[in-house]
């Protein structure tokens, strides 16, 4: 049995009570874990150990859940197939040829081989969604802020959020149940909304929590798979790039939700195109800022104390930092250095709020949006690794969604030649149980 | 053809920049890696200029003594350490 799901097996107990109780969760290594060793799936942390544990991984305890290990992951999250893990790549439960999606792919493996009950990944630019579509099971991102980020290993923060892994939907909004909500530690999670999306001002001490769209919610609830009277938008943008059996899965879930009531009416966003470019340069420009702090001398591989601090700090580098994270490192490196950050980083950020105004646009028309999660079947292990722009080109679905801070969820939509194919319902923010009940109904 | 031509010399200099060394293959790689991928960020140039707003606000809290790491926790994870600070190598 060795899927490779986990880079570090370890049992961390929970509470005796709570909603979790009796369940197993396999934690992402990039969350860390008090005394357990979180590697991020990189050399440079092979024997890091971090002092405390990030909100989720304190909440999973009081929720009662017993977590079961560290599960693999592209290196620092970047790759969407878990093959540029310094540990060695995970197979898909599904079919052993394949990969499992990435860069939660070890989650996302666990949870289908049942080797745990639940997961947590993060998703930066799909890497919950990804991996859940290629597994066949559920994967949820959240609106930004609506989950900590504290404790998470930061590879571009105005992006990420910690997601559930789960094998139904209901499963996956429970857990999102118990890692959702207001963190003081983290002042993204957003104290100054209600559940109605909207509010002003901000204050953390005290009284606060009430203004946080958590906490009136109950995700698990909104599995209810009754979909009778709303309105799906079909991103057909999204439709014309991706692979024949894919868009036939995808409008076999369709048929079937509107067999249960739902409507469904086409949405074109026009920014979309660019949102991949976007994403990228985005992701690695906050990658390269944020990745400096590997220096091997607080923690990671120490650069040895031959030379100056600039030679030390590079060596630690170059043996920590596997071929991708290079690649990102110095791209993102590129687009903000002098003479290139107005052509690349400011117009990407142009191009996020464009996005973001599109989606604004469709949900006048739509209560949901969805697309396939993937434009493509599970790649066979080892395919796709020489050519990273093909790669990045994989994401087109999902990053539009981090670009624009929405809550997404990937809910099985069948296979294709024995491979699963996922269906991408997207939210309005803080739309978690609109995504959550239209998903519930793909599963009816 | 792309407006920004890559050269391996560009290649290493951002990578001095973001101090990783890199061997001469991985440089090569790089160089028409990056040639290809900056084409493809090139299409950048056809979106119009669009107003933000910002999506968040300001969080304050009162600025209090809490609890942190002991300097025990906070050096566990350094190769070397010395008189209770992380050592590094020399600055220049």
């Amino acid at each position: 049995m060795s899927l490779n799901a986990f880079i570090t097996r370890e049992t961390i107990d929970g509470d005796d009570d709570g909603p979790l109780a009796g369940k197993t969760v396999a934690v992402k290594d990039n969350i860390s874990t008090e005394g357990v060793r979180t590697t991020c799936g990189s050399a440079m942390l092979e024997s890091y150990v971090p002092p405390y544990d990030a909100t989720v991984v304190e909440r999973l305890k009081d929720a009662g859940a017993t977590i079961v290990g560290k599960a693999n992951m592209d290196e620092f999250g970047m790759g969407g197939t878990t093959e540029t893990s310094a540990y060695g790549a995970t197979k898909n439960p599904v079919d052993q040829g394949h990969v499992p999606g990435g860069s939660s792919g070890g989650s996302a493996a666990a949870v289908a081989a049942d080797e745990a009950d639940l997961a947590l990944g993060s998703d930066t630019g799909g890497s919950v969604r990804n991996p859940a579509a290629f597994c066949g099971v559920v994967g949820i991102k959240p609106t930004y802020g609506l989950v900590s980020r504290y404790g998470l290993v930061a590879y571009a923060n105005s992006l990420e959020q910690i997601g559930p892994i789960a094998r139904t939907v209901e499963d996956a909004a429970a857990l999102l149940d118990v890692i959702s909500g207001p963190d003081p530690r983290d002042s993204t999670t957003r104290f100054d909304v209600g559940s109605d999306g909207d509010g002003n001002g901000a204050d953390t001490d005290g009284g606060s929590e009430s203004a946080h769209p958590a906490t009136d919610s109950n995700y698990a609830a909104a599995a209810d798979g009754d979909v009778d009277g709303t309105t799906i938008g079909v991103v057909t943008d999204l439709l014309d790039g991706a692979d024949e059996r894919v868009v036939e899965r995808f409008e076999a879930s369709l048929d079937d939700l509107r067999a249960q009531g739902a409507e469904t009416v086409e949405v074109s966003l026009e920014s979309v195109e660019h949102a991949v470019q976007a994403y990228y340069v985005i992701a690695m420009s906050e990658a390269s800022s944020n990745l400096a702090r590997f220096d091997g001398v607080r923690y990671g591989k120490s650069g040895g104390y031959e030379g100056n601090w600039n030679d030390a700090f590079a060596r630690a580098r170059e043996e920590g930092f596997g071929e991708e994270v290079k690649r990102r490192i110095l791209l993102g490196t590129f687009a903000l250095s002098a003479g290139y950050h107005e052509k690349y980083y400011k117009k990407a950020q142009d191009a996020r709020a464009w996005v973001k105004r599109d989606f604004d646009d469709a949900f006048e028309q739509a209560d949901v949006l969805a697309t396939p999660t993937m434009p493509v079947l599970p790649p066979a292990l080892g395919e796709s690794l020489d050519d990273p722009l093909q790669l990045y080109l994989m994401d087109a679905n999902t990053v539009p969604v981090n670009l624009a801070n929405l809550p997404a969820i990937s809910v099985p939509a069948g296979e294709a030649d024995g491979l699963p194919v996922g269906l991408q319902l997207i939210g309005p923010k803080f739309g978690e149980e609109a995504i959550v009940r239209t998903a519930s109904a793909v599963e009816n | 053809m792309s407006e920004t031509p890559v050269d391996a010399e560009d290649v290493e200099h951002v990578a001095e920049l973001a101090r990783v060394d890199l061997d001469d293959e991985e440089v090569d790689a790089f160089t028409a890696q990056f040639a290809e991928i900056l084409e493809y960020f090139e299409a950048l140039d056809e979106v119009p200029e669009v107003e933000s707003e910002a999506d968040l606000v300001n969080v304050m809290r009162t600025d209090e003594v809490t609890e942190s790491l002991s300097q025990e926790d906070a050096l566990g994870n350094a190769a070397e350490t010395e008189d209770g600070y992380f050592k590094g190598p020399r600055v220049s």
